[in-house]
C-alpha cells in the first residue's frame, strides 16, 4: 500500500499544477460564499444546515471536474502503460488516485470552515458545533462517493470531457433529481422510500446533526463498489 | 535472459501476432524490426506484462510473464512508444516518483537519479518541467526512467522516433554502451538502426517472425551475395557476353545499355561463392580496349532484404486472406 500512497501524493501534487483544479476551487468557493451570504444575516437562524446542503449540490458540478482526468488522461497520454508496467497493482493505482483526489477535496473544504468560525463569533445565542461537525463528516463521505463515481467514469474513456459529463449526469441523477422530485411531486410511498435511499435525503440527516450508522455504511459501501468497478475496468485490458 | 515461445495475441477478430518465438541471451542487443503495424508493439507490451497473450508463454530473467508478473516488472525497464510522461512534473520529481513507486529508499533513489541524469545527458534540464522539454529530452527522460532501477532487461519501443539526426546518433551510442550490462530489445522500422546498434535482428511482418539472425546472416540467408558493378564504354551486348565468360562470374545483368552508342554502359555481376572477380574483370576489359570508369563491390543492404521479406509476407496475406 506504500505505492498507493506514492500515487496519491503525486496525484494531489499535480492538482496544484493544474489550472482546471484552481478554476473548480474558485467556482466552489464563490458558490458557497454566495450561499453563506444569504444565511449570514441578522435575524436568521444560527445554523450551517442550508449552507451544507447547498454545498452537496455544488459538489455535483465540481467533483466531476476534479476527477475527469484521473484515469482518462492516463489512457489518452499513454502514461497508463508506464504506470502499469512498473511493479504496481491495479488496486494500488485506483486507491492512490482516489486518495489523492479525496485529499484535494479536503483542501477544497478547508476554507469553508471559515464560515463556521464567522457564525460562531458573531451569533447570539451560542453556536452549536455538533451539527456542523456531523455535517462535515457527511460531506467527506458524500465527497468520497462522488469521487469514486467520477473516478469510475474517468476509467471508461480517454476523453476527459466525456468523463466529466457522464459523472455530472450520474451525480445529478442520484442527488439533484430526487430532491427536486420530492419537493415538487406527491409520490406513492414506494417512490418516496426509493428517493429517500438516494444521496440527498441521506445527507440531510447529517446536516441536521443526526449521525446514523446506516448512512455511514451506505456511503462507505457505495464508494467501495465504485472503486471495485474501477479496478475491474483497469483489469479489463487483460481480457480484451 | 528472455525466452519467448509461440506467443499469439488476438484482438477481437484481428490476429495481431501469431506464434512468435525467440530467445535473447544475456547482454545481447536485439533489434525487433518490422513495418508499422507488424505486431512489434503488441509483442513488447506482452513482454512487459501490460497485456497478456492469448496463448503462448514467455519468461524474463527466469520469471514467467503471466504468473510472476510483479517479479518480471521489477526486472525490466520499459520505454513505451511515444514515451508518455507526466507533463506537469519536473524531471527530477518524475524520476523520484518512479523510484518511490519501485520502493527504492531515499539514498538509493538519490544515487540512481544522479547516475541516470548523468548517463542520459539530462543534467542541464534536471529541474525543468517536462512539458517545456523538447522531444529529444523527453525521450531521454523516458530512457532515464527505464534505467533508474538498474534492470537487467531493457525494452525500448522505437527509442529514436521523432529525434533529430544528432540526437538519434547520441541515443544509439547510449544504447550501444548499455549493451553488455543490460539485455536489450529495441523495436524499430529503421534498418540502419539495426545495423548500427544491434547484435541480432528479428524481422517481424504481419504478426509472424519471418527471419532472425545477425545482419550478416540475414543478408546471406537470402542469397543476397555482393554484386560487382562495372561501368565502361562498350557495346552492351558485347560487354555482357565478354563478362559472362570471365571465370567465377555466375550471372551478368546489364543495368544501363549505354545508348546512345558511345556512352557508358553499366553491368552488374554476381560471382560464384568464394570468388572475387574484380581483378579478372578489369584485366579483360582493358585487353578489349574499352575505357573503364568504375569497378565497385556493392554490399547487399539489409534494406533490400527487408523490403523483400515484408513484401512476400504482405503478398502471402493478400492471397491467403490471413488476417
Amino acid at each position: 500500500m506504500t505505492r498507493a500512497a506514492v500515487i496519491a501524493r503525486r496525484e494531489l501534487g499535480s492538482y496544484f499544477y493544474s489550472p482546471i483544479a484552481y478554476v473548480a476551487m474558485t467556482l466552489f468557493l464563490i458558490a458557497t460564499g454566495l450561499a453563506f451570504g444569504r444565511d449570514f444575516r441578522p435575524g436568521q437562524v444560527v445554523a450551517m444546515r442550508s449552507l451544507l446542503e447547498w454545498m452537496v449540490f455544488f459538489m455535483v458540478g465540481i467533483i466531476p471536474i476534479l476527477t475527469m482526468g484521473l484515469l482518462a488522461q492516463e489512457w489518452s497520454s499513454g502514461t497508463i502503460e508506464t504506470l502499469m508496467t512498473a511493479p504496481v497493482g491495479e488496486t494500488e493505482v485506483v486507491l492512490g488516485k482516489f486518495l489523492g483526489s479525496l485529499g484535494f477535496f479536503l483542501v477544497l473544504l478547508c476554507p469553508t470552515v471559515l464560515y463556521a468560525a464567522l457564525m460562531a463569533i458573531y451569533s447570539t445565542p451560542g453556536f452549536d458545533f455538533g451539527p456542523v461537525v456531523c455535517g462535515y463528516l457527511g460531506m467527506v463521505l458524500v465527497g468520497a462517493l462522488f469521487i469514486a463515481i467520477g473516478l469510475f467514469c474517468s476509467s471508461l474513456t480517454r476523453l476527459q470531457m466525456v468523463a466529466a459529463v457522464v459523472a455530472a449526469s450520474v451525480l445529478t441523477l442520484i442527488t439533484v433529481v430526487p430532491w427536486v422530485v420530492t419537493q415538487r411531486a406527491t409520490l406513492s410511498p414506494f417512490w418516496r422510500g426509493f428517493m429517500d435511499q438516494l444521496v440527498f435525503r441521506r445527507y440531510a440527516d447529517f446536516s441536521k446533526g443526526m449521525l446514523d450508522t446506516g448512512h455511514v455504511v451506505f456511503f462507505l459501501a457505495m464508494t467501495g463498489v465504485f472503486l471495485f468497478l474501477t479496478v475491474k475496468v483497469l483489469e479489463s485490458r487483460r481480457w480484451r | 535472459m528472455i525466452s519467448v515461445s509461440s506467443l499469439t495475441k488476438v484482438y477481437g477478430q484481428t490476429l495481431a501476432i501469431s506464434k512468435v518465438s525467440f530467445e535473447v541471451p544475456a547482454g545481447q542487443i536485439v533489434g525487433f524490426l518490422g513495418p508499422n503495424g507488424a505486431g512489434k508493439s503488441t509483442t513488447l507490451r506482452i513482454l512487459t506484462c501490460y497485456i497478456p497473450p492469448t496463448s503462448g508463454t514467455a519468461s524474463i530473467a527466469g520469471h514467467d510473464i503471466f504468473h510472476e508478473s510483479e517479479q518480471v516488472r521489477q526486472k525490466l525497464g520499459y520505454l513505451p512508444e511515444n514515451c508518455p510522461l507526466y507533463p506537469e512534473m519536473k524531471v527530477e520529481e518524475y524520476l523520484d516518483f518512479r523510484g518511490q513507486l519501485r520502493l527504492m529508499d531515499r539514498p538509493t533513489r538519490r544515487r540512481r537519479i544522479d547516475y541516470v541524469v548523468e548517463r542520459c545527458w539530462l543534467s542541464s534540464v534536471r529541474r525543468r518541467t517536462i512539458s517545456h522539454l523538447s522531444k529529444g529530452f523527453r525521450q531521454r527522460v523516458g530512457l532515464a526512467d527505464a534505467l533508474l532501477h538498474n534492470p537487467p532487461v531493457l525494452i525500448l519501443d522505437e527509442p529514436t522516433v521523432g529525434l533529430d539526426p544528432a540526437q538519434i546518433r547520441e541515443t544509439r551510442k547510449l544504447i550501444r554502451e548499455l549493451g553488455g550490462q543490460h539485455t536489450i530489445i529495441l523495436s524499430t522500422h529503421i534498418l540502419p538502426e539495426v545495423e548500427a546498434v544491434c547484435d541480432r535482428a528479428i524481422v517481424i511482418a504481419g504478426g509472424r517472425i519471418v527471419a532472425q539472425g545477425t545482419p550478416d546472416e540475414l543478408r546471406a540467408s537470402r542469397r543476397m551475395t555482393a554484386r560487382v558493378l562495372v561501368e565502361c564504354r562498350a557495346p552492351a551486348r558485347e560487354l555482357e557476353s565478354v563478362l559472362a565468360r570471365v571465370s567465377g562470374v555466375k550471372e551478368v545483368e546489364i543495368l544501363n545499355n549505354g545508348e546512345p552508342s558511345g556512352s557508358y554502359a553499366t553491368a552488374a555481376l554476381r560471382a560464384k561463392d568464394g570468388y572475387d572477380v574484380r581483378e579478372e574483370v578489369a584485366r579483360t576489359i582493358i585487353q578489349k580496349g574499352w575505357p573503364l570508369r568504375e569497378i565497385r563491390l556493392e554490399h547487399a543492404t539489409l534494406e533490400e532484404f527487408f523490403v523483400e521479406v515484408t513484401a512476400n509476407q504482405a503478398m502471402a496475406q493478400a492471397e491467403g486472406g490471413v488476417q
